[in-house]
């Protein structure tokens, strides 16, 4: 497997599904991070047969409705010192403000762009959001 | 206490609420004459972005005869809109002339934007194929002054019950009540939305295309239109509007006490000939939506201490 140094203090997403890595990593604008950043596609997983892996080499704020959003099946892993001090495990968010955008053509959000809209979690198992205004749901 | 509440579905309110409203309009229906000047020096705004000119009459008939008055736009057109102007600025404008607002607006959603921005309260008067919550409150008092109970009812939908907001908001309303059961009669390309009917755990329901093999165990049937202006493609409107008849020939093997309703204007999915059968109650079914809305606009103005 490819090595990549460890970090002294900074953040790993891990058991990211294979082929999201680059979702998130733009998601998290972390092209555009001044720290060091790796991201690692197809990384052999037992749990998941492959993976992809981001490590970050600072503390960073991180919007976790967007990663529970892109894969509720991730972790995040807080490192300080060079030791774990906190390891995060994603769901899928109650509650995503700003984030998605409601797809029907009759929405009033099509006419005023400047809502945040809040999306409310109807149904986690086919990953299906409600509108707050229009009640349409949207699947991930 | 329902005073500077809004009114965007039918579930902003307990249905508590909701008889608190229809025993007011019962006294109003009973007395109308002790209102005449309960809103005296109130102003209501009607902010209709498309037309419907039923709806937008019954709320000025209501303000007018509670001794208020009236003011507002029947089309975009000649409103702000048509310069650009946003929902949330046109009802802070508007809260700053107005103790009242009711807004009618093609867009999903619309009123419950409003109502963010509104220190007046905002009553939906239909946002696009989504809700119609004063349509609601006038099925809702018409069944309860005909059946006297909510509950022990088989109450058939039929026609566009995809794009029917009147529909929407009446079962969403009739699902908080007991041993209610649901038939839905459309044809499959105008079903009900499945989020409807994936809330009704705690109802029986089915749904057919055939109202005739339905209507012998109906106790309501609430007919509804086709709507041309829901279908993006005409052609697809001419097919479906015809699709249901309501006749004597179908009536004939109705209960004898069942009601049928219908928010109108209807076009041709029931026909004249049964406008003076005594189950057909959709005329007087306009006169409660006037009266349900006088006695709410009194309890969002906080003045119902006349009932």
């Amino acid at each position: 497997m490819l090595k990549i140094n460890g970090i002294k203090k900074g953040i790993v997403i891990d058991h990211i599904k294979a082929g999201s890595g680059y979702k998130i990593f733009k998601e998290l604008k972390l092209d555009e991070a001044d720290c060091t950043t790796a991201l690692i596609k197809n990384a052999p997983s037992n749990k998941l047969g492959k993976k992809d892996l981001i490590k970050i080499d600072n503390v960073i704020d991180i919007n976790l409705d967007v990663l529970g959003l892109i894969d509720p099946g991730l972790t995040i892993t807080i490192i300080d010192d060079e030791k774990i001090v906190d390891k995060i495990k994603l769901s899928l968010p109650k509650k995503v403000v700003g984030i998605l955008k409601c797809k029907n053509p009759r929405c009033v959000t099509t006419i005023e762009k400047n809502e945040e809209i809040t999306f409310t979690l109807v149904n986690a198992e086919k990953k299906e959001y409600k509108c707050e205004y229009c009640d349409t749901r949207t699947s991930l | 206490m329902l005073k500077g509440k809004h009114l965007i579905e039918p579930s902003d309110f307990t249905v508590n609420e909701l008889e608190e409203i229809f025993t007011l309009a019962d006294d109003i229906i009973q007395d109308p004459n002790k209102y005449l000047d309960a809103c005296k020096g109130k102003l209501l705004a009607t902010l209709f972005y498309e037309p419907s000119t039923r709806t937008r009459f019954s709320f000025e008939a209501a303000m007018l005869r509670l001794g208020g008055q009236v003011f507002g736009f029947s089309e975009a057109s000649s409103s702000s809109v048509s310069k650009g102007e946003s929902i949330s600025d046109t009802i802070r404008v508007v809260g700053c002339y107005a103790d009242i607002a009711v807004m009618r607006h093609p867009k999903e959603g619309a009123p419950k934007l409003a109502s963010k921005y509104s220190d007046i309260p905002v009553i939906n008067a239909g946002d696009g194929g989504h809700q119609h919550p004063t349509q609601t409150l006038t099925d809702l008092l018409t069944i309860r002054s005909y059946k006297k109970s909510f509950s022990n009812n088989v109450i058939g939908l039929c026609g566009d019950l995809k794009f029917g907001r009147t529909v929407h908001s009446l079962v969403k309303a009739l699902s908080r009540y007991e041993n209610i059961k649901f038939v839905f009669i459309a044809p499959p390309e105008l079903k009900i939305p499945s989020y409807i009917t994936e809330e009704l755990t705690n109802h029986e329901f089915y749904q057919t295309s055939n109202l005739e093999e339905a209507i012998p165990e109906l106790d309501i049937l609430y007919m509804t239109r086709i709507q041309k202006e829901r279908f993006f493609n005409e052609e697809e409107y001419l097919r479906l509007k015809g699709y249901y008849k309501l006749d004597h020939d179908k009536l004939n093997n109705a209960k004898d006490d069942m009601i049928i309703l219908h928010p109108l204007p209807r076009v041709d999915e029931i026909s004249p000939e049964i406008d003076n059968d005594k189950r057909a109650v959709y005329f007087n079914q306009a006169k409660y939506g006037m009266y349900v809305r006088m006695a709410l606009i009194l309890k969002l103005l906080g003045g119902d201490i006349i009932c």
